[in-house]
């Protein structure tokens, strides 16, 4: 049996990679894919405490499922900004999307 | 080491190791192929935790779906993939130090404490049971139905976002 522990310490080390993706990367796309790493990471360690502590709830997996909807929902609106941003200033570089500097 | 630790030693190098060239690929494709490997892993990983139907939704919506859109927004954002520049900003010395110091403070926290441990195993119906639950009115009935509102309202909000105007 797999301690839950190795669980958490995996899940935790995929959301510090996302940290680095999201606070590093110049590319919009790829700040992205980088929240799309911490929603995994948080999926994974709700659905270890899932089967570590209660596994005759329901309750970690309608969660799970739950956060992989707004995972979802995020994605699809966050491409369409994306895209649109593209179309009208031609970068997804986020160095360079300063439309509400003052 | 038993069988099952070997395995999920296995899909856990995976995922990680998939993830950090996910963050640090200079090639935006490259990265999204990253990404798929590492999404993969945790799908592996749901299967050992005996999570199957969330392991099958993983596969579709985040390998089928997600991912499939990622690739779609870096064909259409082809000015950036010719010419990339250097893939990280002047912060990603701090930020490294930030995301290693949150490792670093946590791990010990998590590998230090207690963690209480459930006797019984997963029951034989627990899919049955998720999909009941869903349905249920006294459970996740109304959550279940906001969600597919929410995700109604985010996509047609991409499609009007992204459409061109004329």
């Amino acid at each position: 049996m797999v301690p839950l522990t190795w669980y958490l310490l995996v899940a935790t080390a995929l959301f510090c990679i996302g940290v680095y993706g999201v606070l590093a990367r110049r590319n919009a796309i790829a700040i992205l894919m980088a929240i799309e790493l911490m929603l995994n990471a948080v999926n994974l360690s709700l659905v270890a405490f899932w089967r570590y502590l209660h596994p005759t709830a329901t309750t970690g997996q309608v969660f799970a499922l739950f956060v992989l909807v707004v995972a979802a929902a995020e994605a699809a609106a966050g491409l369409a900004l994306i895209i649109s941003i593209y179309r009208n200033r031609e970068t997804v570089d986020v160095e360079n999307i300063d439309l509400l500097k003052g | 080491m038993t069988l099952i630790q070997a395995v999920f030693v296995l899909f856990a190098i995976l995922t990680l190791g998939a993830g950090l060239f996910t963050v640090l690929s200079r090639h935006l494709f490259h990265a999204v192929l990253y990404l798929i490997l590492s999404l993969v892993g945790v799908a592996g990983l749901f299967v050992l935790l005996e999570a199957e139907f969330l392991a099958g939704v993983q596969v579709l919506i985040y390998i089928g779906a997600i991912s499939i859109l990622i690739i779609f927004a870096v064909m259409l954002t082809r000015g950036m993939a010719r010419n990339p520049g250097p893939p990280l900003n002047n912060q990603s010395l701090a930020a490294a130090v930030i995301a290693g110091l949150f490792f670093v403070l946590l791990a010990p926290v998590i590998a230090g404490f207690p963690w209480p441990q459930a006797t019984q195993g997963v029951p034989a119906d627990a899919i049955e049971a998720l999909g009941r639950s869903l349905v249920d009115p006294n459970q996740f009935a109304l959550p279940f139905e906001l969600a597919s509102v929410m995700i109604l309202a985010a996509l047609i909000g991409a499609i009007f976002i992204a459409r061109e105007k004329r």
